[in-house]
């Protein structure tokens, strides 16, 4: 009972950071047709720059906040440098940019911010609760996480759902001829996009290096994951991804914990390779919305 | 109204629009017809500034609609409901009719949405539903409604009867021409189908392989018999 309640909550804490992590990649997915890979290394650097801000002496929520704020700016400023120049080509020329961005984005941090091991700091405590005899898993920070993730994504849902700008965001990503004739600022909607998803993507690095240590490829093996969880999804659905994200979180965690740590990449993998095979669309695809 | 100038459009060596002049005048409907590849897609995107011409140009009330960005379109007072309809699916009906209203300086006031609804109570039952479940008549009337949310002095309407029943047709048509009517809408209709087209239009213009052959009185060109077999097929 305790082994299964703390691989379960484990699995939940870690699930919210891919499907964090996953909403980033399918934002910019759906509105692009374009896999981020520089997804990751662009929370490094935001985590990084939180670092630069605690360091100085400032709290970790501004270190938090400005790494959030650095996210948005640098999605908006990659949307426009890299992405927009070969917009209208063909999508592999962008992905192919994102991957040369991963590497120079890594090369940058190693010179500015060295590549040896740094402890990142975290708001809350990293002991679990006592409730009678059960020694819970969850901790002050993962209960931040969780509850991080899902404030963003409320706040997400309600941009998207229930606003006009939300809406003019919808309309470029499905189709954005068509909202360019209804007067849709589309490149304005893009940028936007890339922006918000780089703000979802510094979060997740930041709850990944909450408490734990931060180098330039510390978040590379969550691309991973976070990719399984979006393939999971669907890769064109935002709650998709946050479904897929909290599957994968909790599978692997069960893996980790039942199995073998060591297994648990293979797992990752298989869990891809049968989505792949056997539900190419996502878990939750009908095959009459597909888009074609 | 709108004025087309010896508008000549490209795409790389293939010209697919070459010298076409003619006006639509304010509160007629003017049918553009032709056969398929005759150009009338080319000229309203050209019209609309989803390309760019070669040559030439295109005025609503005195702007130059040619060296105008798409997106700025609605807010002149000129709305394109393209070719293939352009319903966007994984919306709702609701949120493609708002989404019309949005480019217009005051929003769309919830009382253009009842207007439209109004039009066409087809669309009323369904505001909630993906755009995704409409058939093909009520998705024209979907993007037609979208266009009227902009409140637009001119629509420009890529093959509306594209793959409808003569009798949904009709319908549509009927609406258009009541809508010219009571709101003083100018409208310009591309159209295969000549012979439907020509019985609501008050003028036409017929295109081969680019080049404007001949513009008329709707009545004048549907009486034309050698016009007729030659360039409408009917
Ligand atoms: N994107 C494009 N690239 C190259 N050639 C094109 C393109 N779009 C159209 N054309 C060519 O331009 C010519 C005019 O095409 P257009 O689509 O304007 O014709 P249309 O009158 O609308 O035909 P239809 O009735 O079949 O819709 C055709 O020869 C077509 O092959
Ligand atoms: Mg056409």
């Amino acid at each position: 009972m305790q082994q299964f309640l703390t691989t379960a909550l484990t699995g939940l804490t870690l699930g919210m950071v891919y499907a964090a992590f996953a909403l980033a990649l399918v934002l910019i997915w759906r509105s692009t047709r374009i896999v981020n890979f520089a997804q990751a290394p662009m929370a490094m650097i935001t985590t990084y720059v939180a670092l630069v801000v605690i360091d100085a002496g400032y709290s970790y929520w501004i270190g938090f906040a400005v790494a959030l704020v650095a996210g948005l700016v640098l999605g908006a400023v990659v949307e426009r440098v890299v992405v927009r120049p070969v917009e209208g080509k063909s999508e592999i020329n962008a992905v192919i940019l994102t991957l040369g961005l991963f590497i120079v984005i890594h090369a940058l941090a190693a010179v500015i911010f060295g590549s040896r091991y740094r402890s990142f700091p975290a708001p809350f405590g990293l002991r679990g609760f006592q409730v009678g005899d059960l020694n819970l898993a969850i901790t002050g920070f993962g209960i931040f996480t969780i509850v991080a993730v899902l404030v963003v994504m409320a706040l997400l849902v309600a941009l998207f759902r229930l606003t006009d700008l939300g809406l003019m965001m919808r309309a470029s990503a499905f189709n954005a001829e068509v909202a360019r004739l209804l007067g849709v600022k589309v490149g304005r909607m893009l940028t936007l996009g890339w922006a918000l998803a780089a703000l979802v993507g510094s979060l997740a690095g930041l709850l990944i290096a909450g408490g734990s240590l931060v180098h330039p490829s510390y978040m590379d093996s969550v691309v991973v994951y976070g990719f399984v969880a979006a393939v999971l999804g669907g890769l064109d659905s935002p709650a998709g991804a946050v479904v897929g994200g909290l599957l994968l979180g909790v599978s692997l965690s069960f893996v980790s914990g039942y199995v073998g740590s060591e297994l648990v990449a293979l797992a990752a993998l298989v869990i891809l390779m049968l989505v792949l095979l056997l539900r190419p669309g996502g878990l939750f695809s009908h095959a009459a919305e597909r888009r074609v | 109204m709108l004025q087309v100038q010896d508008l000549t459009t490209s795409y790389g060596p293939v010209k697919a629009l070459d010298g076409v002049s003619f006006e639509a005048p304010r509160g007629k409907i003017t049918a553009v017809l032709g056969a398929n590849g005759a150009g009338k897609t080319t000229l309203l995107r050209t019209v609309s500034g989803l390309i760019r011409p070669a040559r030439g140009a295109a005025y609503l009330e005195g702007a130059d609609l040619t060296r105008t960005p798409a997106e700025a379109m609605p807010g002149l007072g000129l709305s394109h409901v393209p070719e293939g309809r352009g319903v966007i699916t994984e919306l709702t009906v609701e949120e493609n009719l708002r989404l019309g209203g949005l480019a217009r300086a005051d929003r769309s006031r919830p009382a253009d949405l009842e207007r439209v609804y109004t039009l066409f109570p087809v669309l009323s039952d369904r505001r909630r539903a993906l755009a995704h479940v409409l058939s093909g008549g009520e998705r024209q009337m979907l993007v037609i409604g979208r266009a009227l949310m902009a409140t637009p002095k001119v629509l420009l309407l890529d093959e509306p009867s594209l793959g409808l029943a003569p009798r949904i047709v009709a319908q549509i048509f009927d609406l258009l021409r009541g809508l010219v009517e009571s709101d003083g809408l100018t409208v310009v209709l591309v159209e295969q189908n000549a012979r439907s087209a020509l019985s609501i239009a008050d003028f036409g213009v017929v295109l081969n392989l680019g080049r404007l052959i001949v513009h008329d009185d709707a009545a004048t060109l549907a009486a034309d018999e050698k016009l007729r077999h030659a360039y409408l097929g009917f």
